[in-house]
């Protein structure tokens, strides 16, 4: 009379009474079980706060990236050997794109700055067009703005920020006052503030102290082609579709030729910081994982001794009808304990860990249900490969053998 | 108080063609090296329901050999083994085990009960194996300690029992699936004169109710007890009629 609710709650019974032992066992062995699950926790611990960690700052770079970078491409020009970079027509051709609401070229240059007995070198310098004005509306302090004259007539004005004023306009107004760049005399327009360039490539070049007309920095470089700009995409352009307009208009310009040019989308900065993240994740979680299997060698090691030290008992109840597989499950079901309450406790403590340094190094913080399904899952796995030979081995113990060392 | 019994996995009753008990030239060997050594040397031997069976033999005779294979632990290179009309040749690890737990009930010279669980729960360890549960289990091995008049000392330790005792809950345990046959192996071997006697008397009335018990022994006066002796020497059996207290 096969009745598979009695087969069930049977088998049921059978691993209630099974967890009953091992737990038996576990409390008996209280100091040896406690070694063998700090082995496992460690390793846990660490797994989890790496990767944690790791994620969480990429979360938050991936993020502020994003939201400084949202609508905007990076042209970087390497060029051909008849167009070495982009012409001011260019510029004004690429600008005049519907898919593009404005570019800033980005050239930027070195100088020697002088007024009066007082200089300083490698001062960082940038040439600027009138839309970055426009699309950093807060940057101008004091004083005026660049404007279109000022690129038609690369005119040596500048503006300055707060180190130059501190440095060369100490207690001075230094508005309509000269600045020597390089021995060459420019008049301060203006002041502006360092911090306001919120454009990627203003983030990942530094802020310059000193901002010129692109046209007149151009110049300085003895060149008139721009090989680095930003373009902001008009409203209700995507970068994927603007992309393809763009390449169509500088394969023209570049006469076809292939290679001249690379455009950098947010998203394809995103992935690559995010494979970046996710390798060094994977690094770092692997030597991790290295500490999590030392563990699991800690746990075989407790269970063949549990084995060898159990042989009477494991005998005797192979003598009262226990079968190979019950005896088994009981010492595969004793790893899994002891691994899985190191794997709980080590996420727990790997997770708060995670936190503090993520609070330590301002990165938002969040627990990621991969990362606890990861520990525990991790855990459990090590108790039942470590577990399986010990267990294994118990099974297969003959009782005749076991009972005769009584 | 009468065991009843469950009914067999096959049919049987004595004299419907499979036995209950029996052993015709049961050979064991074991490998030594190169070669084979044989313990027993043919072993055959009949047993009704109900008898009580004494196996005297000196020292290396291959008692406890004859034991094993008689409690289905290990097979016997050749011969027939027949238990409750089952044949136990060729059987696999698992039936075996379920054949321990539903057939036999060992008694082991030092009670061999596990430290960690108190009495009831030695009790109940075979109660375990044979899927039996919850409260139903528990009845059943209290049942039985008070059968064998430890009522009182059911949630004791077994260190926390005198040798007498843990040889009593040795015999609830072994008695607790009801099985068709007792396997005793020096029951009283680690026990004093007194001791022993009394485990003796317990014997003596578990087979008055109708038990088939099977008692390996060194010591004559023990085997004495039991209805009917036989004699293993050098892997031989020899019968004999023994059974002084017959009644
Ligand atoms: N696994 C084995 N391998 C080889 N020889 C064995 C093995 N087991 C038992 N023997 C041999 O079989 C013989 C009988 O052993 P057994 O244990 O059956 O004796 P016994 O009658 O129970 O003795 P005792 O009264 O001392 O317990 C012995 O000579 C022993 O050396
Ligand atoms: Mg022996």
């Amino acid at each position: 009379m096969p009745n598979p609710f009695k087969a069930l709650r049977a088998s049921l019974s059978m691993l209630m009474e099974n967890v009953r032992m091992s737990v038996t066992n576990i409390a008996q062995n209280r100091l040896r079980s406690a070694l063998t699950v700090l082995g496992i926790l460690i390793g846990v611990t660490a797994v989890i706060a790496l990767i944690t960690t790791v994620s969480a700052v990429s979360n938050s770079i991936t993020s502020s990236f994003a939201s400084m970078g949202a609508g905007t491409l990076n042209l970087s020009v390497t060029g051909s050997d008849l167009k070495t970079g982009l012409s001011a027509e260019d510029l004004e051709a690429l600008a005049s794109l519907d898919c593009v609401d404005g570019v800033t070229p980005s050239v930027t240059l070195r100088a020697r700055v002088s007024r009066g007995g007082e200089y300083e070198t490698n001062i960082s310098v940038a040439g600027r067009n009138p839309y970055w004005f426009t699309v950093n509306e807060d940057a101008v302090t004091r004083g005026r703005a660049l404007n279109v004259l000022d690129m038609e007539g690369m005119n040596f004005v500048c503006l300055i920020d707060q180190d130059m004023i501190d440095t060369f306009f100490y207690g001075e107004d230094p508005l309509s006052k000269t600045l020597y760049l390089s021995g060459l005399s420019f008049t301060v327009a203006g002041t502006y503030d360092a911090d306001s360039d919120s454009s990627v490539t203003g983030m990942m070049s530094g802020t310059p102290d000193i901002l010129i007309p692109y046209t007149t920095a151009l110049k300085l470089n003895s060149t008139n082609e721009v090989t680095s700009l930003t373009l902001y995409l008009a409203a209700g352009w995507d970068s994927a579709s603007a992309t393809e307009v763009l390449e169509s208009t500088l394969d023209q310009m570049f006469s076809y030729e292939e290679d001249c040019y690379e455009i950098v989308t947010m998203d394809s900065l995103e992935s690559t910081m995010e494979s970046m993240t996710s390798m060094m994740a994977a690094l770092l979680g692997g030597i991790a994982s290295i500490a999590l299997l030392v563990g699991g060698i800690g746990i075989m090691n407790m269970m063949l001794t549990s084995v060898t030290e159990r042989t009477t008992e494991i005998g005797l109840k192979k003598a009262l009808g226990a079968k190979p597989r019950q005896i088994q499950a009981q010492f595969l079901i004793e790893s899994f304990i002891l691994s899985v309450s190191g794997g709980i406790i080590g996420t727990l403590i790997g997770i708060a860990v995670s936190f503090g340094l993520c609070r330590a190094m301002g990165a938002g913080f969040t627990v990621s249900k991969g990362a606890i399904a990861l520990g525990v899952g991790f855990s459990a796995a090590v108790g039942i490969i470590f577990g399986w030979a010990p267990a294994r081995k118990a099974s297969r113990l003959n009782p005749i053998d076991a009972l005769r060392r009584m | 108080m009468r065991f009843e019994r469950k009914p067999a996995l096959s049919p049987t009753s004595p004299g419907s063609g499979n036995p209950f008990f029996s052993m015709v030239g049961i050979r064991k060997s074991y490998p030594l090296g190169d070669e084979s050594l044989e313990v027993l040397h043919g072993i055959s031997l009949t047993l009704e329901k109900g008898e009580y069976l004494s196996v005297l033999g000196p020292s290396g005779s291959g008692k406890s050999t004859l034991m094993n294979i008689i409690g289905c632990l290990d097979t016997a290179t050749s011969g027939e083994y027949i238990l409750n009309g089952q044949r136990i040749e060729d059987m696999d690890e698992d039936d075996l085990a379920h054949l321990r737990n539903r057939e036999i009930g060992f008694i082991f010279p030092n009670s061999e009960l596990l430290p960690r669980l108190d009495a009831l729960r030695n009790v109940e360890l075979p109660l375990i194996y044979a899927g039996v549960t919850g409260r139903e289990r528990t009845r059943r091995a209290k049942d039985m300690l008070a059968r064998v008049g430890l009522t009182e000392r059911m949630h004791h330790y077994p260190g926390q029992l005198s040798g007498g005792q843990q040889q009593r809950v040795a015999i609830a345990r072994a008695l607790v699936t009801h099985p068709t046959l007792l396997l005793a192996d020096e029951p009283t071997g680690a026990l004093d004169q007194k001791t022993g006697r009394q485990v003796m008397e317990l014997f003596q009335q578990l087979n008055d109710e109708g038990n088939t018990i099977i008692m390996i022994t060194h010591d004559t006066k023990i085997a004495r007890r039991a209805r009917r002796t036989v004699y293993i020497v050098d892997g031989e059996i020899s019968e004999s009629e023994g059974g002084v207290d017959d009644a």
